[in-house]
Formats: C-alpha cells, sequence, structure tokens
C-alpha cells in the first residue's frame, strides 16, 4: 500500500539528476588567470595582440597553461597565484597604457556544463574579498543644472523676440522671469504654453503673477521622475564605462531604490584608487572668454586651477562640454609637456567649428568641472545640531589659449599638469561625463584573507553542524533517520543546484541560512517521524506510515509557508546580507519541503512498501 | 510507545508572570538603556586590521588621538592580532577608513588592512527604518495567514508569541549591551520563522484534538496536545541548536551576534509556543465550538470581533 508508482519515482529521479548537474561545477577547481583588453574599447582583442603577449611570456620563460581570446579579450591561465601576479607586472610593463589586465579566478568548468548554463556559486564580497560602495545621486542638482540651461535658452529668444524682461533667475528648482511690461508678458506667457506642458519631453507647469508681470516654471511630477530616472540611468552607465576602465573582472554596477547606485568591484584590493576613478566627477567645458563687449549678465570669472589667484572671465555660454568627447588619450607637446588629445563627436565638432570661426585670435577657455562635497553642522527642527553633507561644484580653468586656427572634431589642449593628471583626465574624459554629482553613502572594504577566512569558518561550520545533526539522527531513529539523512544531503546538493542556476551570490549570511535550513529541515522529517511512533500505537505499521506521513504534512506545509512568508519579505526590504540570508534560506525551505516529505516517503516506500511487516521500530 | 503525562498547563499562572515580567524588564531596558546599535544603523566607520605580533590598544588608541579622532573605540577582534576600530560618524567623510589606515602603517609595524566599512547616517536611518517596517509587515501578514489557515484566537495567540520573543530578545541585547547590526536584525527575522514553525505546530495538534477528543475541559485537552508533541519539539530545538552552536562557536567573529541572537531565539521560542500561544488560548477561552465544524473558508473572518 505504501508505493508511489513509477512515474513518482521517475519524476524524483529526474530533479535529483538535474539538480546534481548544477551543483557539480562547484567541483571543479578554480585556476588563476589574466584577462587583457585594449584600453581604447573600440578596439577589440585579436591575434595580433595574442601573439605579443605570447612573445612577452616566452622570453621571460613564463609559464602559462593556456592562453586564448574571449569576446573582445585575450584571457591566460596560470598554474599558481605567484605567476599570475607576476605576469600581469610583467606584461602591464612592456604594453603599458595599450592595454587592461584584469586579475580573475577562471572556473575550470568543463564546456558541456557552461553550454546547458551550470557555473559555480558566485561568492559575495565578504567570501572573495573586495570593495563595495554605495553612490548616491543628486537628484537636485541635475534639475538645477537643466534649469540653468533652460534659463540660457529662454534669454536667448526672449532677446531675440524683443521680449523686455527685468530679471531672471532659477530659484528652489523654479524657473522665475519678470518682465518689464504687461505686453512682454502677455507675450512670453503665449510662448511658455506653445512650448509647454512639454520642452524636450519634459513636462512643466507654469505659475502666472500678472500683478507683478511675473512667470515662474516648475516641473511636474512626472517631469522630476523622468529627471531622476535619465540621471540615474547616465550615470549607471558612465560608471560602467569607468568600472570597465579599472579592469575588474565581474563587477556589479546596479542601481538600487530610486537614486543609489551599487558598485561592487570583487578582487579590488585598493579601495582608493577605485574610489578615486568611480567617485570622480570631472568634465570639460569649452567657453570663449569674455571681451569688452560681453555684457557682465552674460560673462563669469573663473579662478586658475594652477594658482587660484589669478582669475579670467568666461562667457556663460558653454561650447561643448565633456559629454561629447569621444575619444581622448595622453601625448606631449614640442616643449614636453603633457597634453591630451580629444576627439569630438560630429555635433560637438560643428559646435566647436561654429563657435571658432569668427573668433579667430580670441582667446578659448578650458574649465575642469569638478564637483566636491563639504559638510557643516546645522541646527534641524529640534534644535540638535547634525551635520549636512552638501556637494558644490568647483570650477577652474586648465587653460586659456588663443584660437590660431577654426577647430573641428579633434584638438588637443595643454596646461593638464602632470602626465599623471593628463591621463586621469582623459581616462574620465573617455569614460563619459555623469550627468549628475553622487557622493558615496557606504562603504565596506573586505580584504582577501578576511575572504578566505570567512569561507573556511563558514565551511567549517557547516560541516560540523551537519555531521552533529547526521550522527543524531542516525542514533535517534535508526534506519528512519538513514533515510532522513540522506534526504539532507540531497537538500544539500539541490541548494547548491538551484543557487548556481540562479546565478544568485553565496555570502556569509547566506552559508548562516543553509546551516538554518538543515536544522529546519530535520524538523520536517522529525514531525513525520513522531507522529509515525504515535499512530503505531493504535494501528498497524503500513497504516501508520501512511497516516503519519499525510497527518503531519499539514503542519509542515503551514510552518514553511509562515516561514516563507518572512523570507520573502527580509529579500523584499533587506539589502546586502539580509538579502543573501534571505535567498537561502527561501531555497532551503522549498528544498526541505521536497528532500524532507517526498524524498524521505520514497525511500521509506522502497524499503517497507512491498512489505508485510509485524514490527516496525522508528 | 507511552506519551508523558505533564500538566503544563497547571503552572500556566506562574509562566504568565515570569513572561510578563521578563518582557516589561525588557521595555524598561530598551526605554532607558535603548539598544547599542552596530554600524550598520548608527553609520560611521569601522576598520579592522590585523597585526603580525601582538600591540598594545592603549597605543593604538594614544595614536589616533594625537591625529584628531577623539571618540574612536578601538578592541581586539577574535584574537588579540587583530585589531577592531571604530569611529563614529565624521561628517559623512568616507575616506576615515583610509586615513586610520595610513595613520597605523606609519607607524612601522607591518599591519594587514581585513575590511572597511562606512555607512553614511542616512543610510543607516533608512535601514532601521526598513528593519522596523520588515517586521511589522511580517507579523501583519502572518496574522492573516493564522487567521485564515485556523481562527484569530490561534493568530492573536502566534502573534502574542511572536512580540513576546522579539521584545525579549531585544531587551536582552539591550541589557548586555551587546551590538544591534545587520546581521543580528536577520537573525531576529528568522527567529521569527523559527517561533513560528514551533507555534503552528504547537496549534496544529490543539486544534485537532479539540476536534476530535471526547474529553471536554480545554485544559485536559492542551495538555495532551503539548505532551504528544513534547518528544518533537525537544528532539527540534535539540538538532537546531546543535547546529548553531557549532555556526556560534566554529563561525567566526562576524557572525557571533547572529547565532547568539538565534541561540537565543530558539530556547525563548520553545518556551513561547508552549506557554505564551496555549496560554493565550486559555485566556481566550477557546472551545470546542470554536473548531467543532471545518467551516468554509473565509467565514473565520466573520469572528473577528
Amino acid at each position: 500500500m505504501n508505493k508511489f508508482s513509477i512515474y513518482q519515482y521517475l519524476f524524483i529521479l529526474v530533479i535529483l539528476i538535474i539538480g546534481s548537474i548544477y551543483a557539480l561545477p562547484n567541483l571543479y577547481p578554480t585556476q588563476p588567470s589574466i584577462q587583457v583588453a585594449y584600453t581604447d574599447s573600440g578596439k577589440s582583442a585579436d591575434q595580433s595582440l595574442l601573439n605579443e603577449l605570447e612573445v612577452v611570456l616566452t622570453q621571460s620563460q613564463t609559464k602559462y597553461e593556456d592562453i586564448f581570446l574571449r569576446e573582445n579579450k585575450i584571457v591566460i591561465k596560470f598554474k599558481d597565484v605567484e605567476t599570475q601576479l607576476s605576469s600581469k607586472t610583467l606584461l602591464q610593463n612592456s604594453l603599458l597604457d595599450k592595454v587592461i589586465i584584469a586579475l580573475f579566478l577562471e572556473p575550470s568548468t568543463p564546456q558541456w556544463l557552461k553550454d546547458i548554463g551550470a557555473n559555480p556559486v558566485k561568492l559575495g564580497l565578504d567570501l572573495s574579498g573586495g570593495v563595495h560602495f554605495l553612490l548616491e545621486v543628486d537628484i537636485d542638482s541635475a534639475q538645477e543644472s537643466r534649469l540653468e540651461l533652460l534659463l540660457d535658452n529662454y534669454r536667448k529668444s526672449f532677446k531675440e523676440e524683443r521680449i523686455k524682461f527685468e530679471t531672471s533667475f532659477v530659484e528652489n528648482l523654479n524657473l522665475f522671469f519678470e518682465f518689464s511690461d504687461k505686453q512682454s508678458y502677455n507675450r512670453a506667457l503665449k510662448k511658455f504654453r506653445d512650448d509647454s506642458p512639454v520642452i524636450n519631453g519634459v513636462q512643466y507647469i507654469i505659475t502666472e503673477k500678472p500683478s507683478t508681470n511675473s512667470l515662474m516654471l516648475g516641473y511636474s511630477d512626472i517631469a522630476l521622475r523622468e529627471i531622476r530616472d535619465y540621471a540615474v540611468g547616465q550615470n549607471l552607465i558612465t560608471l560602467r564605462n569607468r568600472v570597465n576602465e579599472l579592469g575588474v573582472s565581474e563587477p556589479i554596477v546596479q542601481r538600487q531604490g530610486s537614486n543609489r547606485i551599487v558598485v561592487q568591484l570583487p578582487g579590488v584590493q585598493d579601495p582608493t584608487a577605485a574610489k578615486k576613478i568611480i567617485g570622480k566627477t570631472a568634465n570639460l567645458e569649452f567657453r570663449m572668454e569674455a571681451n569688452s563687449r560681453t555684457s557682465p549678465l552674460r560673462k563669469e570669472e573663473f579662478p586658475f586651477k594652477e594658482n587660484e589667484y589669478q582669475t579670467a572671465f568666461l562667457e556663460k555660454a558653454v561650447i561643448v562640454s565633456g559629454d561629447r568627447v569621444t575619444n581622448a588619450s595622453t601625448g606631449f607637446d614640442e616643449s614636453g609637456f603633457a597634453q591630451v588629445n580629444i576627439t569630438l563627436d560630429m555635433e560637438g565638432g560643428r559646435a566647436m567649428q561654429k563657435a571658432t570661426s569668427g573668433n579667430i585670435g580670441r582667446k578659448l577657455g578650458v574649465l575642469f568641472v569638478e564637483q566636491k562635497t563639504k559638510s557643516e553642522l546645522v541646527s534641524n527642527s529640534f534644535g540638535e545640531s547634525i551635520i549636512e553633507q552638501s556637494s558644490y561644484i568647483e570650477k577652474n580653468i586648465i587653460s586659456l589659449a588663443t584660437v590660431q586656427a577654426v577647430l573641428g572634431t579633434s584638438f588637443r589642449i595643454t596646461g593638464v599638469g602632470s602626465p599623471a593628471e593628463a591621463s586621469e583626465l582623459a581616462l574620465l574624459l573617455r569614460a563619459g561625463a555623469l550627468a549628475a554629482p553622487m557622493k558615496f553613502v557606504e562603504e565596506r572594504t573586505v580584504g582577501p584573507s578576511l575572504g578566505k577566512e570567512n569561507v573556511e569558518l563558514g565551511l567549517k561550520s557547516i560541516v560540523i553542524g551537519f555531521s552533529l545533526v547526521v550522527l543524531f539522527m542516525i542514533l535517534y531513529y535508526r534506519l528512519f533517520g538513514l533515510a532522513a539523512n540522506i534526504s539532507l544531503m540531497i537538500n544539500l546538493v539541490l541548494i547548491t543546484g538551484i543557487m548556481s542556476l540562479l546565478g544568485a551570490s553565496l555570502t556569509l549570511p547566506g552559508m548562516a541560512g543553509i546551516v538554518l535550513t538543515v536544522g529546519m529541515a530535520v524538523d520536517a522529517n522529525v514531525l513525520i517521524f513522531s507522529r509515525i511512533r504515535e499512530e503505531l500505537n493504535e494501528k498497524e505499521p503500513q497504516t501508520a506510515i501512511k497516516e503519519g506521513f499525510s497527518r503531519a504534512f499539514v503542519t509542515i506545509f503551514d510552518a514553511n509557508v509562515t516561514t516563507l512568508i518572512t523570507a520573502l519579505i527580509l529579500y523584499i526590504i533587506g539589502t546586502g546580507p539580509v538579502k543573501g540570508f534571505a535567498i537561502t534560506l527561501s531555497i532551503g525551505i522549498v528544498t526541505s519541503m521536497f528532500t524532507a516529505i517526498i524524498c524521505t516517503r520514497a525511500m521509506v516506500n522502497i524499503v517497507y512498501g512491498n512489505r508485510n511487516i509485524k514490527e516496525l521500530r522508528v | 510507545m507511552k506519551i508523558s503525562n505533564l500538566k503544563f498547563m497547571k503552572y500556566r499562572r506562574l509562566a504568565s508572570a515570569i513572561s510578563i515580567s521578563i518582557f516589561l524588564i525588557s521595555i524598561l531596558s530598551l526605554s532607558l538603556r535603548g539598544i547599542s546599535l552596530g554600524l550598520d544603523f548608527s553609520g560611521g566607520t569601522l576598520i579592522e586590521v590585523s597585526y603580525s605580533s601582538p600591540v598594545s590598544l592603549e597605543s593604538i588608541r594614544e595614536d589616533l588621538e594625537t591625529n584628531g579622532y577623539l571618540d574612536s573605540q578601538v578592541v581586539n577582534f577574535g584574537t588579540n592580532l587583530d585589531v577592531l576600530i571604530k569611529v563614529a560618524d565624521q561628517s559623512g567623510n568616507s575616506s576615515v577608513g583610509e586615513d586610520i589606515f595610513n595613520i597605523l602603517s606609519n607607524e612601522g609595524v607591518p599591519i594587514n588592512l581585513k575590511r572597511v566599512e562606512f555607512v553614511g547616517p542616512q543610510v543607516g536611518d533608512e535601514l532601521r527604518d526598513q528593519g522596523g517596517l520588515g517586521m511589522l509587515i511580517a507579523l501583519f501578514m502572518i496574522l492573516m495567514y493564522v487567521a485564515f489557515r485556523f481562527q484569530y484566537k490561534f493568530a492573536l495567540g502566534a502573534v502574542a508569541a511572536l512580540g513576546h520573543d522579539v521584545v525579549i530578545i531585544l531587551g536582552i541585547f539591550s541589557i548586555f549591551s551587546w551590538d544591534f547590526d545587520l546581521t543580528v536584525l536577520a537573525a531576529l527575522l528568522a527567529v521569527i520563522g523559527y517561533s513560528l514553525n514551533d507555534t503552528i505546530v504547537v496549534s496544529d495538534r490543539i486544534r485537532e484534538n479539540f476536534r476530535t477528543e471526547r474529553v471536554l475541559d480545554p485544559e485536559d485537552l492542551v495538555d495532551l496536545s503539548l505532551n504528544q508533541i513534547l518528544g518533537r519539539t525537544i528532539v527540534t530545538s535539540f538538532t537546531t541548536l546543535l547546529v548553531l552552536f557549532a555556526l556560534f562557536i566554529f563561525g567566526g567573529e562576524l557572525i557571533r551576534g547572529f547565532s547568539l541572537a538565534l541561540i537565543l531565539g530558539v530556547i525563548i521560542g520553545t518556551y513561547s509556543s508552549i506557554y505564551v500561544v496555549a496560554n493565550m488560548l486559555m485566556s481566550l477561552n477557546l472551545s470546542k465550538e470554536d473548531l467543532a465544524v471545518p467551516e468554509p473558508e473565509g467565514a473565520e473572518f466573520e469572528n473577528l470581533p
């Protein structure tokens, strides 16, 4: 009577096989490797680069196991970490800036497993070592800079159409215009209405104040969301580019919440260097120097980067900014000073050509725009003093040179400082500008030794806890305990398989989650077995087994569903470590239901199902 | 097989008195002393370094003070070679970690950076709110589920037990000034899961016996149910504790708080499934009529006061 049909056994077998196959890659060791790519992201690695690398390695008699081309990159595998590290230095020294070299561990998973998407479980930063950053995008300043741009456009067109205004400025994320007379006011209002509610895809709200002849233009909620999404999206792209420039393999750059971005760089050991590149909001602005005819309203004074006491007036209108740069590289001018060679895109080139063609002999200024953070003590509404962080933008002139000829898409700028500063500027220009400034709100660095320690400790405690439970179950429940133990092992294999399949990262709290599942999976079997013991008081062994399983099922189901609810809520609201814990706990609950109820039942059925048992010892 | 015959409910008033007083002590400690929030919630910078030979913590403190870090905590972490330094929030400045590492490396003793954590003030606040909110949502969802699957008296019992467990664990963390960080929060949520597991098992058996047994006295019925599942309760708590003690002893310093909270949770959770849930059901006068006929789905909601 306690028999499964052949299909039920087949079903269990299929799940076991699939689970095992996807857990399999974790058994293959990883191999220290390096990855080489061209610095210029437009170029893909090819056979000639491969040959070049081979020559360097052979000449220095460095032993490598394999070298091959894969997706624009060249991968070289080594036997040990020492050779991996020394080869990285060797290759970087001989090829210099031409290539980016990243260290990584290449899994030795066989091809047939990779083909079906079976990969080893990814290790979280706390286990692999590396850097984690959480950056917050400053949305307010993104909105403000958009409004500034709009203000500039309106001033220009009002001037052209002879609409007279007294004052105009941006305040509290509103554009403000006060007009000289009723007629200008009405014409401007009409213009606003014609443009509104959509200007460049952004919706505005017009506030009319006829009594003072003034108009206000503000963002609608939809527009605010769009601006935020645009700024965060743009920053994500830029950050990805920058992270690629750092040459990290398998970095994570993700949006978190409405205005935050998580950056995780496994294996990076120097957070300072990474932070410098990631957090930098450097940009360039090209503007003409103001001359005597420029109105005071349309010029601004900036200090020089070299010497802050020396200043110069530049026009407010920006000809081209850093986001039009398609390529930037470093070089040296005739007198041996560092320079940055810049290539603009077509639109940027046209704007530059238009601006310089009428202005040969005038000076062109290059502004270096940098975002900095300052903190100050302020009192909040409760009268407590709290620290408030604010970001501000610093703009310095790095070069002010006479335009000799009409400029087009490519030109060079000098006066950029030391060769190192020049190459950093080039890198930042290549990677693109950030649409809005950002600041670091969280940072975690885990050294490689700690990561390794965590893996060892985690594995050790899982093995010890697991062995104790297995031993206890055998002693207490004998044959039934053995069935429960086999189910427990299957459970571990399934958890590993599903983690690999989902590509979820394993973290230290995640390991704790697995340990907890082991404890709870046992509970399901304990519930079943003690129920069978009870039923044996009144019923035949076969009936007792059947009743034991079916009566305990209701309890196990309710208990697991409620725990699953908790795990899912943890997953939804949690970040980082809490999420890692929730993932393994949720997977563990589902797999343990399957193994503890179905797999154990199958084993019990195979052993006892076809027999006429007189006495059953549970 | 013989079932034990312990009179659990005979002591229910004593148990209530104990539970209520520990609960009140916890609340008192939480409101007077507060809880020592870990870096995840308080914000600030934490840096862990390892030395090759033991160093005096006092000299590190002095060294930091001369460099302007006046209120830093310097403690050993695990071994006397590992040193953990905590600095309260320095105006949300994210480069404190690097700065301290440089100060310490300039001492001439070779050190190895193990980790640096910086949490900005606003992130800490948000995490705290999220954690509290998560807990409330979890409690509410469970209340609904249990009310739907069982009956509202059981749901009240379950939520009372969970509240009891969470507050007492928080209270213990407050009394001993243990650091409450994200991993402890995760543990607390796991405790909700575990304690609930126990609660459901107890409730399930009580419901079954109220429906099927011929005994009329609710107190006898509850005692019978608790005795029937006593074996299971002991075995499960024991195996879970085995695993948790393995984590606590061998899992390393980083998850010690986590495993400690869970160990407390399993012990308190086991107790509360017996004395809080069953007690609650007795106090609410659970009767055979409450469970007599399996009502159609959703009808339980009509019983809500």
